[in-house]
């Protein structure tokens, strides 16, 4: 590759390289994000590879490997474009038969998506009914862009909004442009980023500033931000670029986890492409505007997210929140002036630039604009990345894109922004989702995380799994958080062991409002609200509990007994499975578990085809 | 200088001043257990949480490390303080009750009985020591490690440190902790100075940069017989 001298010099390549796409021809996108490696797109590309060879179709078909696309539900899958045609969770038989089917311009009817709800297929991507009701401004790029290849992202318009505020040649101008797009700060808090950004711009003590984009992204079931590192490192560089450009900053950071070796990986190969073709180090593109970009990885620490403490990581230190003030905006790495923002903050960047900030405070509702990727988990029919506008209603997100309940079982509540979330019960669906509502309900947007629960889930259980969680989480510094979690935690396992009294109830409560009160960092002050919101919306449960020594979800293992009942037609499924020996009875007759052996580890209600395992 | 009210009382106090400072310098009692003038505040006990802001947005914040602001209201014994000094003096009892600085500090907060299962721990992880060894005596023989729950304070890898000169600083500061008596658990002790009797004082020579913080020592007191 060779260095762009000028904004010309790169409007050049970017006009070849569009003058040479073809959007006619037929394209296999396979998506293999780490989800779709997982799930087996590695053997799809190798298939995909080996039989447009074999048939000698390099030249009439392209293939393209993405990041991911956000269905995990349907991975691995192929799309064809420029037809749309999506075929979900396939085979490497049927990879084969789709590559001959695209050279032949057919479809494959058996292999499309089938919607659960009409048993009809689904040819094209954008009518089923998880994409239709999204809006995909981030994660729709994540389709046309094969990661490792910048040439790629620049020939669908990438790094032209950088050479539009370059050639604007105001900084202030995009701080407004910013500002008036009304973006948020998307890691969970809300800040408004033009706000922020104005800040460091004023700040002005010559020793150089620092943008920092926080991809630690550590809550359980929560994968936005890596999807858009994997999948489209070049909007977070460009966004980056952006950003040091309206701010003065000289030097960005990425600050990702080290359990994203796939993200790492494309975007180390991204910040050398920048490199070579002279979009990042000493006066890009001609106009005397330097900015470099290196990356920190992360040692595993969850609060390291929490900014205070993620300084103090790059600067190689413990990962140990401090006081705010003084703010990072005054005083960061290294006691330099400093800006962290989320990967989806950055990764909006370029979208506000590009198409004007009006345009961006369009979407959503006012106050809380733009798009927000969730990550939609749980007990729910359509698993997977959901972009949709702030204020889509929770009901929206579960039950239309979501499709509702896999099972019989009815949802009951739905957990937002991890471990420092909240519970928000199925009686309150009808919230929209933005940062202040949510604040209102107890809960918190987070960095985007949205676990589904049914009435299989036990909500003492699940307040118990976040403290658990935030007890070896906690850096430990303030005494309130350390321990108080680890006394909420102590208290919970006696609730659900059946130990519990009323009493501890009104102390489990006194001391989360304490711990939210008196602890110094954002993991402290929001590590309360699992249990806060469970013990607001779900007190009953856990005064059954308490009182009755009942678990209603039939999760706590002390408080619930299996026994069989007379749908039992006898096949002993069950008793050959049972890890410990304790059911007994002879063929064609109803079995017995001996409760004294019985561990309560569920083989048996899993295995059984009759629903004749009680669980009470 | 900046202006701000404390109790209703308003002050005007240099530019970097922490809030416990200037509440102290009003004459306001503030327990803490983590503070110590001359070491570099910290912030890790939550005992000297004050309430700033008014209305929705007022907040506890820790008094030592919080600096003062203009015009900002402080109130050092509000309800809320009060009530979450109280839970933290309870958490604190209920892990470390052998402790006589938590012991006086809860009995004069009218904390009487604690509602957690008791514990026996003794480090409640200030941090003195450690600033102490750092800041203090240019040492940085001890630090922390780990996180969570898993958190302690320790020379690394646990190996006697080579910068520990034995002065004894970090068992002279500790608030709470039983360093100063290790003698029934003497593998806890960091010098175990009193726990072997021959603490580096009898064998001076030894330590050309020895500099003694214990008292009473064990060891003194046989020297003095």
């Amino acid at each position: 590759m060779e260095r762009l001298q000028s904004i010309e010099d790169f409007e050049t390549l970017q006009g070849r390289l569009t003058a040479d796409h073809d959007p006619s021809m037929p394209t296999i996108v396979i998506p293999a994000g780490t989800c779709g490696q997982a799930s087996g797109a590695n053997d799809l590309i190798r298939v995909a590879k080996r039989e447009l060879l074999d048939r000698g179709l390099t030249d009439r078909i392209r293939l393209r490997i993405t990041g991911c696309h956000g269905f995990c539900e349907a991975e691995p899958s192929v799309l064809i474009e420029p037809r749309g045609t999506f075929y979900p969770r396939l085979g490497i038989k049927q990879m084969a038969q789709i590559v001959e089917a695209v050279a032949q311009d057919r479809v494959l009817d058996d292999l499309l998506f089938v919607d659960p709800v009409t048993g009809s297929a689904v040819e094209k991507q954008g009518d089923i009914p998880f994409f239709k009701a999204q809006v995909r401004t981030i994660l729709a790029r994540n389709e046309k862009v094969d990661p490792i290849r910048i040439y790629n992202y620049i020939e669908n318009g990438g790094y032209s909004a950088l050479t539009r505020v370059l050639k604007n040649g105001d900084p202030k101008w995009v701080v407004e442009e910013v500002k008036a797009s009304g973006l948020r700060g998307r890691g969970g808090a809300g800040f408004p980023t033009g706000l922020k950004w104005e800040l460091l711009a004023a700040q002005r003590d010559g020793r150089g500033k620092f943008l920092v984009c926080n991809a630690d992204e550590g809550d359980p079931g929560a994968y936005m931000d890596r999807s858009v590192l994997e999948g489209n490192p070049h909007s977070i560089i460009e966004g980056m670029l952006i950003g040091g450009y309206a701010t003065g900053a000289n030097e960005g950071i990425v600050y990702v986890r080290n359990e994203y070796p796939l993200a790492i990986k494309h975007l180390i190969i991204a910040l050398r492409q920048c490199h070579e073709l002279g979009l990042l180090g000493r006066d890009i593109l001609g106009t005397g505007f330097s900015f470099d970009i290196r990356l920190v990885r992360g040692a595993g620490a969850f609060v390291c997210g929490e900014e205070t403490a993620l300084i103090r990581s790059i600067e190689g230190k413990m990962g140990e929140p401090r006081q705010r003030p003084p703010f990072p905006i005054e005083k960061g790495i290294d006691g330099k002036p400093t800006a962290i923002n989320n990967v989806e903050t950055w990764a909006n960047i370029p979208v506000i630039t590009s198409d004007g900030a009006e345009q961006f405070a369009k979407i959503g509702t006012n106050g809380n604009t733009g798009t927000k990727i969730f990550s939609l988990v749980g007990k729910v029919r359509n698993t997977g990345l959901v972009e949709v506008p702030m204020g889509t209603t929770i009901k929206e997100i579960v039950y239309d894109i979501g499709g509702g309940p896999p099972g019989k079982a009815k949802i009951k509540a739905v957990q937002t922004g991890g471990p420092s979330g909240g519970c928000i019960p199925a009686r309150m669906f009808d919230l929209p989702i933005d940062y202040d509502s949510l604040a209102e309900a107890g809960s918190i947007m987070g960095s985007g995380g949205m676990i589904v629960m049914d009435e299989n889930t036990c909500m003492v259980d699940v307040a118990k799994y976040f403290m658990n969680f935030l007890k070896d989480e906690s850096c430990g510094k303030c005494y309130t958080c350390r321990k108080g979690i680890q006394r909420m935690y102590e208290i919970l396992e006696d609730v659900s062991n059946g130990k519990g009294a009323l009493d501890q109830l009104h102390l489990l409560e006194e001391l989360a409002i304490v711990v939210k009160d008196t602890t110094m960092c954002g993991l402290g002050q929001t590590a309360s609200n699992p249990v806060l919101s469970t013990l607001q919306y779900f007190r009953d449960e856990y005064i059954e509990h308490v009182k009755n020594r009942r678990c209603p979800a039939g999760v706590c293992k002390e408080l619930i007994t299996y026994s069989i009942n007379e749908n039992c037609t006898g096949c002993t499924a069950c008793l050959r499975v049972c890890p410990e020996g304790a059911i007994s009875g002879v063929k064609q007759e109803r079995h017995v578990i001996d409760t004294d052996k019985c561990i309560k580890c569920g083989a048996c209600k899993s295995v059984c085809k009759f629903g004749a395992i009680d669980v009470a | 200088m900046i202006t701000l009210t404390i109790n209703g009382v308003q002050t005007s106090v240099e530019e970097g001043t922490t809030l416990l400072e200037a509440a102290r310098f009003l004459g306001f009692p503030i327990p803490t257990l983590c503070h110590m003038d001359g070491l570099s505040p910290y912030g890790a006990c939550r005992l000297c949480v004050v309430e700033i802001g008014e209305g929705p947005r007022a907040k506890l914040v820790s008094s030592c490390t919080y600096p003062a602001e203009e015009g900002l209201k402080v109130r050092t014994a509000s309800s809320r303080v009060l009530r979450a000094r109280k839970m933290v003096l309870e958490l604190l009892l209920a892990s470390c009750p052998q402790s006589k600085t938590i012991q006086d500090l809860a009995s004069a907060h009218d904390v009487r009985r604690q509602r957690f299962r008791q514990e026996y721990e003794d480090c409640i992880l200030c941090g003195l020591c450690v600033r102490m060894c750092e800041q203090q005596m240019m040492a940085k023989a001890i630090g922390f490690r780990g996180r969570g729950q898993n958190r302690s304070i320790g020379t690394p890898f646990d190996v006697k440190s080579e910068q520990c000169r034995l002065c004894g600083g970090c068992m002279y500061v500790c608030p709470a902790c039983q360093l100063r008596c290790t003698y029934t658990e003497p593998e806890k002790a960091i010098c175990g100075a009193c726990a072997n009797l021959s603490p580096p004082c009898v064998e001076k020579d030894q330590f050309d940069d020895m500099m003694c913080y214990m008292e009473p020592c064990v060891a003194c007191e046989i020297e003095k017989e």
